[in-house]
């Protein structure tokens, strides 16, 4: 019994070293977000527990990752507000509304990178100027290369925005005033 | 001198106080009722909603208080009037007593099949569960209907009490409007 035991465990430790660390620096090049494989969530928790989740269908955006000087990597990214999809049609249609986005077909959520700091083996923190409504604030996301194979470059990017700054603080406090952010962005190398 | 109790001539302060507070939430909840379902900026819509859900859990308690009052008290004597009358006077109150429950309740059910599921938080201050009801849009709809009707019928009985009340005072000249003010008719 502890034979199999030991010989799981050195299995598990095998598995789990053997494949080397993927290093951001071998991924330096410029990409663009593709639409396939890529998917922009968003959850934001409701009193008494549970949370209205939805995601952005529609979006576009680059990558430009320097392998020299990490920190002048950049990530800009535009979204459709039109595209959100909450499952439930009357409120993807609050969402639209004055209420929320207020969107008219020409105004966008923009994401604009201002510094990427590396802050372990594959993860980052990418600090930047997000707009929605008409409002400008920094924020910042955590991002983890996720995979890289044949001129692909997957990220798993995690943030929390406040949408009372962007001026879209209706239903607090039943619906939080804290948006979590959960995105995978898939780049194709250009 | 009217006391918190109600004897036989009169109400106390207690049921005057529940019957006008009750009275102009009640309007004032089919005021925002009608006027919240036709704005046209959705989030003043939304905003008017909550405080239709919270005004409503409000008469809920209210409707709950009043009924133990009711119970536990006398109730004042009616004048004398024919006998289909005073049988029509207390039905109409016992069904206006019935929809002091029945409405709220059933904006409760509304809420609580809502396929949007938004949580009803009265005030902001606490999380209400949701009823145990079927969570669809045919639940919702139906709900809907049920608490639309029945507010247009509880808003007809209340028009009918209001024209009875005003019978009572300027045309029979008896006290029952009066005594519902804590006053009484001198001759």
């Amino acid at each position: 019994m502890l034979r199999h035991l030991l010989g799981a465990f050195g299995l598990f430790l095998l598995l789990t070293t053997a494949a080397p660390p993927v290093e951001l620096e071998d991924a330096a090049g410029s990409y663009r977000i593709a639409p396939a494989g890529s998917r922009i969530a968003f959850r934001i928790p409701k009193a008494g527990g549970g949370a209205m989740t939805g995601s952005f269908g529609s979006f576009s955006g680059s990558i430009v990752i320097d392998g020299r000087d990490l920190s002048r990597s950049q990530v800009e990214i535009s979204i459709d507000p039109r595209s959100v999809a909450t499952g439930e049609q009357r409120a993807d249609r609050f969402l639209l509304s004055d209420a929320v986005f207020n969107a008219p077909p020409e105004r966008r959520i923009t994401f604009r990178s201002m510094g990427v700091k590396r802050t372990g083996d594959g993860t980052a923190t990418v600090a930047g100027a997000l707009t929605a409504r008409g409002e400008t604030h920094n924020e910042t996301f955590h991002v983890a290369l996720a995979s890289m194979k044949g001129g692909r470059i997957g990220f798993h990017v995690t943030g929390r925005v406040l949408r009372s700054r962007y001026g879209m603080d209706v239903g607090t406090p039943i619906y939080s005033n804290v948006v979590d952010f959960d995105m995978t962005l898939i780049g194709a190398r250009n | 001198m009217t006391v918190l109790w109600n004897t036989e001539e009169r109400y106390g302060w207690v049921a005057i106080l529940l019957h006008w507070l009750m009275a102009a939430l009640i309007l004032g909840q089919f005021t925002l009722g009608f006027v919240m379902t036709r704005t046209d900026d959705q989030r003043l819509a939304f905003e008017r909603i909550q405080l239709h859900k919270s005004i409503g859990l409000t008469l809920l308690a209210l409707a709950a208080v009043r009924i133990v009052w009711r119970l536990a008290n006398r109730q004042p004597h009616l004048p004398d009037l024919p006998r289909a009358e005073a049988r029509a006077a207390r039905m109409v109150h016992a069904v206006l007593y019935a929809l002091l429950l029945v409405l709220p309740l059933s904006g409760w059910a509304l809420v609580s099949s809502s396929v949007l599921e938004i949580p009803t938080m009265p005030f902001g201050l606490l999380v209400l569960p949701n009823l145990p009801l079927d969570v669809s849009e045919a639940a919702e709809a139906f709900w809907a209907s049920v608490h639309r009707w029945i507010g247009w019928g509880a808003i007809a009985l209340v028009c009918l009490h209001v024209l009875a009340a005003l019978r009572h005072h300027f045309w029979l000249r008896d006290n029952i409007l009066l005594r519902m003010v804590g006053a009484e008719r001198r001759e």
